[in-house]
């Protein structure tokens, strides 16, 4: 480690990590349908990014200086509309209109009505590619942002994510940095038995990529991760991120069949609890 | 122009608008010496990418770029544009509403000798059916041109159709595209004939040699297919009676198809409908082609006496 965040940031980050997976666990219990699994897994990283990381600004949603992140695994996205309503885009108590009739926050994330959404993402393996013409466009434009990008690891499995793994690195889009959320679960099992995209990391490093393997759920790990990636010229980097999906709920975790379940009120009750009890 | 192929139009134009406005960038994927977008890539190197032959991700990259502000173009032919890469179009692009302009040619049976593989004939359906799309079939180089400028200044994705072969110049310099709005070719009292793309020249001298034989045809052509001039086809309708469409694509869901749903809701008249018949295409010069697949001057002419005597019956 080279980068790493005082004990004070890593205090900070654990507490928004709590609150951002309580929201999701309420959000989804209240949709009655919704996918917990893979956003409790990504909500580390999410958290290090918005709360560490991204040059973006609530009041600005817009703003074409700012960072940009694409949501490209979209079923996740209460993680996404958790995490921007903790930044302060959007007001808590909305999170509970997730997937309900005349809501803002569609079951999948959507950028023309929602501050902070960046890209329209849900059908899986696009979201890579919305990320190349982001970064693209900075390029070309000379400006500084950089764009982030979160895939799933059964989402590699799409063509698509290959045609734009090729694409990043050829236009030299060093100021791209991607995530694969690598819990080891899609929808019907592990992604060994489904259909293997393993090896990961060498797979993009064969395309091209700067690859840095971490624990993503490590705070520090994640950002220096990130710093690192700001340093690589020429290059996008992937990070490989291991982790746990349904993280932070013991009931829940490595277990396939909360990808895309919601709890009963009575779960949600016990979730909640095994969340607060569990260490930062 | 001087019979262009509507592709080749669309190279000069792209290069044109490029000149003037800097914000434009062109994405290709791997045919940009078919599609003319390589008019634009040697005219403008640092705003043209080659995204290989990878279609999904050349609509993935253009929403991204359109989402940064820019206005990408996106060329490639039909096939591929609105086949392969129909699912990222729906979602990447008309979803959330982004500034991507899809420039696609070698639609149609036009295509020829390479035949019905790289035959697009569903095209305009398929485009036409989604939300926030707009939808273009120009019919010579001139409107081609103007269609483009329209795109570049209009908020919102666009698909606009070419093609390979050369088509006759149908209008002159003073010509204004409008979106929404057909232009009236010729003026008649008996039947209108409504064509888009390749079959405008046809229709038109289906009307001249119409003439000869008593029937006063009106022409219009609809190069917005999306919107759709209501209005022209309504009053087409009520001036005349009786209606031809005829459109280089299917039978099913293009021009005749968009026109049949205004007027059975509208102004329900005689209508007869020349397209492909359901089919796919095969290969063989574009000439032949048409002759095979009944989308000619003389198919014109026929279709427009079975309707006049479905009016008159
Ligand atoms: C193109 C497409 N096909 C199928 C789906 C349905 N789907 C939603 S989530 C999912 C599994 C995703 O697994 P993974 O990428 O590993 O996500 P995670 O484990 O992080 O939730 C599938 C198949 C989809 N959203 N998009
Ligand atoms: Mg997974």
């Amino acid at each position: 480690m080279t980068q790493k965040l005082t004990q004070q940031q890593l205090t900070e980050l654990a507490g928004h990590a709590k609150s951002i997976r309580g929201n999701i666990i309420r959000m989804v219990t209240e949709a009655k349908s919704g996918h917990p699994g893979g956003s409790l897994s990504a909500a580390d990283i999410l958290t290090v990014l918005y709360f560490a990381e991204m040059k973006v600004d609530p009041a600005k949603p817009k703003d074409a200086d700012r960072d940009r992140f694409v949501l490209s695994k979209g079923h996740a996205a209460p993680v996404l509309y958790a995490t921007l309503a903790e930044k302060g885009y959007l007001p808590k108590e909305e999170l509970l209109t997730l997937r309900k009739i005349n809501s803002r926050l569609q079951g999948h994330p959507e950028m023309k009505n929602v501050p902070g959404v960046d890209m329209s993402t849900g059908s899986l393996g696009q979201g890579l590619s919305a990320a190349n013409g982001m970064a693209l466009a900075g390029k070309l434009d000379a400006r500084d942002y950089r764009v982030y990008a979160l895939l799933g690891d059964g989402e590699l499995e799409e063509g698509q994510v290959w045609e734009a793994a090729m694409f990043a690195p050829h236009y030299k889009l060093d100021n791209l940095t991607a995530f694969v959320d690598f819990n080891g679960l899609q929808i019907d099992g592990p992604i060994s038995e489904v259909m293997s995209p393993l090896p990961i990391p060498e797979k993009w490093q064969a395309f091209g990529w700067n690859v840095i393997v971490i624990d993503g759920h490590d705070y520090n790990a994640i950002y220096d991760a990130i710093q690192t990636a700001k340093t690589v010229k020429d290059k996008p980097t992937m990070i490989v991120a291991k982790t746990i999906k349904g993280k932070g709920v013991c009931q829940m975790e490595n277990r396939a069949e909360w990808h895309g379940k919601a709890p009963s009120r009575e779960e949600c009750a016990t979730f909640l609890a095994a969340l607060e009890a569990m260490d930062d | 122009m001087g019979n262009l192929a509507t592709r080749e139009a669309y190279g000069l134009a792209l290069k044109d608008l490029g000149d003037r406005n800097k914000n434009v960038v062109v994405l290709d994927a791997d045919l940009s010496k078919s599609t003319k977008t390589n008019v634009f890539a040697k005219a403008h190197p640092d705003r043209f990418f080659n995204v290989g032959i990878a279609e999904q991700n050349l609509m993935g990259v253009a929403a991204g770029l359109a989402a940064a502000g820019k206005i990408p173009f996106a060329s490639t032919f039909a096939m591929f544009a609105t086949g392969r890469a129909f699912e990222q179009v729906r979602n990447s692009i008309c979803y959330p509403q982004l500034n991507v302009k899809i420039a696609a040619t070698h639609a149609g049976l036009t295509v020829g000798e390479d035949g019905a593989s790289h035959q697009s004939i569903e095209d305009i359906a398929i485009m036409r059916v989604l939300p926030n799309m707009t939808v273009i079939v120009p019919a010579d180089a001139t409107e081609t041109k103007q269609a483009i400028d329209f795109a570049a200044e209009y908020h919102g994705p666009v698909y606009i159709r070419l093609g390979r072969a050369a088509v006759p110049d149908i209008f002159g310099e003073a010509y204004e595209f409008r979106i929404g709005k057909a232009a009236l070719l010729t003026e008649g009292t008996d039947v209108t004939i409504i064509a888009c793309g390749v079959m405008v020249a046809p229709a038109r001298h289906a009307a001249e040699q119409l003439i000869s034989q008593g029937i006063s045809a009106r022409v219009l052509d609809m190069a917005s297919i999306k919107p759709i001039d209501k209005e022209a086809i309504i009053a087409a309708a009520h001036d005349t009676g009786a209606i031809v469409t005829c459109e280089e694509h299917s039978i099913i869901g293009g021009l005749g198809s968009a026109v049949a749903e205004v007027l059975v809701e509208n102004a329900p008249v005689p209508l007869e409908r020349l397209g492909v018949m359901d089919t796919f295409g095969e290969s063989g010069t574009p000439g032949d082609l048409l002759k095979k697949y009944n989308l000619t001057e003389e198919a014109i002419v026929a279709a427009v006496k079975k309707v006049v005597s479905r009016k008159n019956a």
